[in-house]
């Protein structure tokens, strides 16, 4: 049964996250806008089965031995550098189980209300979901870019959903932004194909490596303007200007979707920068550099100090979590920059973990932003409270006293404001780093790698740290710090301020999707070990290209269910 | 031919550009529909420029770039004007709804500073 499985289901499964998204959407429009119960259940049966998919995915090609760790699915059954082919990888199933997951947490979220504030929700989610799924599957680079509008033309609908003028004014320049970018990736897509005359990656990694050296410029001028497609969706600075403004001015479940999606873009550069450009001698004996490799460092180290800066300016907790998806990027990006193995590794770890804290973040501070509400509206209700304060007279001897003379002892905390603020301070733990929780490990796995490339308790005299890197740690430690400053300071407004409020109603069903983010991040924390042992297994498989290629070329389509004789015959006049 | 189609694609897209500079949502729309015809020409020169040559097989003839013209890129342009044409249609819609809720033209949805210290 499970050989079973394991040699005519799972080969076909590779197709399924993409498919699954699409039916679901494909039905939920033919339901009809009255009937929200149904697509409600819909959307989050489709979510829950992805991320069951994505799990069995992710389980399967990390039970296969060795680095050919691959499953290559011909979707259209054409010859491999003709027809569209999609790659199950270590680094795509980790990818699509992420997705899954904050994917899976962000539609609970929308249920409490945000699903009624627009029409089309949850068709527009699950074509979100089957953009991102798709682009870190498909090993085709004009399939990438189509895979790239999809997820763009949801997420254009989605930002737009709830509308109001601030996110109609976000959304417009989001857009524009975004059609330059698609302009750009298609260019750099033309140039490439000009060069190679293929449009399958593996195909053209294979024929890069023999293009004359005439030809290098045009080819590095098409990976050049593809990088910069990918750079504008992974917010490096200076391309990020359009990131904060559109993901503060988002409804709480589509920014936490969208923490996936600057992702999106770093995955794109992991991707086919450690396919185009693999670690190894040139022809003239010297070490390979990656083309733009210290655009990638020194871009993602600006990235980093500019999330750090703006978090720290940032004077609203919405703000502040598109902040620090920028420190992410900019970490992400210049650990991709360094270019070894070993700190990809710790990269991915750090993705996961990054991800999954900011989008709990970024739901959590919609309900913080609640309770403020709350807060303001009781304020106006109440305005003769004034005249009624109790004198301080009549309170007993000896009882602490708060700023407005109120006694403190036996004041209940409700339990909605415990709930807010230890998750906030779980969140505030894993988005700047401090133990025990995965952001600490991630950060310690990229530092550790950056500071010993051999691995942990080897002897690292043997390649001086280069001043990238120092500034990489200088700047991972001071981005920590600044974001514990930025998130204790919005910690103390919202949680210390007079508790004068009445707590903030909170559901079940908006507290039960940070509660699954949160655990993700303990899950990681906890077994911290084999997620670590994967993400350097997928690190090793991105940085030794070679079996990528060969299992992406060697792939036959399925001959055709005839009987042999037929086959003999020629082509019918 | 080529210098023709490269001084289309240049001006097209230089045009494009300028337009996309602008500060008026018009005007970018108008940008980014002129770069977006200079990227599908660029697209469609790819894949070498020939005349008179088809992209589909005929009998007799065999299956070279010398006889055919290449249909990757055609292909390509196709998938290419059909995301353009939908994307610069939404980006239509949002400009429409951001002229009715802000009502200006402007790409920030306001004048600028002064003004609207004025408006208010």
């Amino acid at each position: 049964m499970t050989a079973w499985i394991d040699a005519v289901l799972m080969p076909h499964l590779v197709i399924a996250p993409i498919l699954l998204p699409m039916l679901t959407a494909a039905l939920m429009l033919l339901l009809g806008e009255k009937r929200r119960k149904s697509k409600a259940a819909l959307n989050i049966l489709s979510c829950l089965a992805g991320l069951g998919i994505a799990l069995a995915l992710l389980l399967w090609v990390d039970a296969q031995p060795g680095p050919l760790a691959y499953g290559v699915y011909l979707p259209s059954n054409w010859p491999v550098p003709y027809g569209i082919v999609l790659v199950a990888d270590r680094l795509s199933s980790l990818l699509l189980l992420l997705a899954a997951g904050v994917g899976l947490a962000a539609a609970l979220f929308a249920l409490a209300r945000w699903h009624r504030a627009g029409v089309h929700f949850h068709p527009l989610f699950q074509i979100q979901l089957m953009g991102l799924n798709g682009a870190f599957l498909t090993g085709d680079l004009f399939n990438l870019f189509v895979f790239f509008e999809v997820m763009l033309v949801a997420s254009y609908g989605l930002l737009l959903h709830g509308s109001g003028r601030a996110r109609v004014g976000a959304g417009l320049h989001y857009i524009a932004i975004n059609l330059l970018a698609s302009s750009l990736f298609l260019l750099g897509t033309a140039l490439l194909y000009g060069v190679t005359g293929t449009l399958n990656m593996a195909d053209m990694a294979h024929k890069l490596a023999q293009i004359p050296s005439a030809d290098r410029g045009l080819m590095h001028a098409g990976a050049a303007l593809l990088g910069m497609a990918f750079l504008i969706k992974a917010a490096m600075w200076p391309l990020s200007f359009w990131l904060v403004p559109a993901y503060s001015a988002a409804s709480a479940p589509v920014a936490a979707l969208f923490a996936i999606m600057t992702k999106v873009g770093l995955y794109a550069v992991l991707r086919l920068w450690t396919l185009f450009f693999p670690a190894g001698l040139g022809p003239d004996g010297a070490a390979l550099l990656p083309f733009g490799g210290p655009v990638l460092v020194w871009g993602g180290l600006a990235t980093l100090a500019f999330g750090a800066i703006g978090a720290l300016a940032s004077q609203h907790p919405g703000r502040l979590a598109a902040y620090s998806i920028i420190v992410s990027a900019g970490t992400l990006l210049t650990a991709v920059g360094m270019h070894q193995t070993s700190v990809t590794g710790g990269a991915l770890f750090y993705l996961l973990s990054s991800t999954l804290a900011v989008s709990a973040l970024f739901l959590l501070v919609e309900l913080i932003e609640r309770s403020r509400e709350v807060e303001d509206e009781a304020m106006l209700a109440r305005p003769e409270d004034d005249d009624l304060l109790d004198l301080p007279g009549a309170m007993p001897e000896g009882v602490n006293l708060d700023d407005e003379e109120q006694a403190l002892i036996g004041r209940a905390i409700p339990a909605a404001m415990a709930f807010l603020g230890l998750s906030f301070i779980v969140c505030t733990l894993l988005v700047t780093g401090l133990p025990p929780l995965s952001g600490f490990v991630a950060k310690f796995a990229l530092l550790s790698a950056l500071l010993n490339p051999a691995g942990l308790g080897a002897a690292s005299a043997a390649a001086p740290i280069g001043a990238s890197a120092w500034t990489l740690l200088a700047l991972l430690i001071g981005s920590g710090l600044a974001a514990t400053i930025a998130l204790s300071r919005i910690g103390i407004r919202y949680f210390w301020a007079p508790q004068q409020r009445p707590a903030p109603k909170l559901r079940v069903i908006e507290c039960l999707p940070i509660l699954l983010l949160l655990a993700g991040c303990a899950v990681l924390a906890w077994q911290a070990g084999p997620v670590l042992r994967y993400t350097d297994a997928a690190a090793a498989a991105l940085h030794g290209p070679r079996a990528y290629i060969e299992a992406v070329l060697s792939t036959q389509p399925v001959p055709p269910p005839r009987a042999p004789q037929q086959q003999q015959q020629g082509p019918t006049p | 031919m080529e210098i023709v189609l490269a001084l289309a694609i240049g001006v097209l897209g230089g045009a494009g550009v300028w337009l996309l500079l602008r500060p008026r949502t018009f005007q970018v729309l108008m940008g980014l529909s002129l770069l977006s015809y200079a990227v599908n020409l660029f697209i469609f020169a790819t894949g070498s420029l020939s005349i008179g040559e088809e992209p589909i097989v005929r009998q007799g003839l065999t299956a070279n770039l010398e006889n055919y013209t290449d249909p990757m890129p055609q292909a390509l342009v196709l998938t290419a004007i059909v995301i353009g044409f939908a994307t610069t249609a939404l980006f239509l819609v949002v400009l429409l709804a951001s002229r009715g809720l802000s009502g200006t033209d402007h790409v920030d949805g306001r004048e600028n500073d002064e003004q609207e210290g004025g408006a208010r």
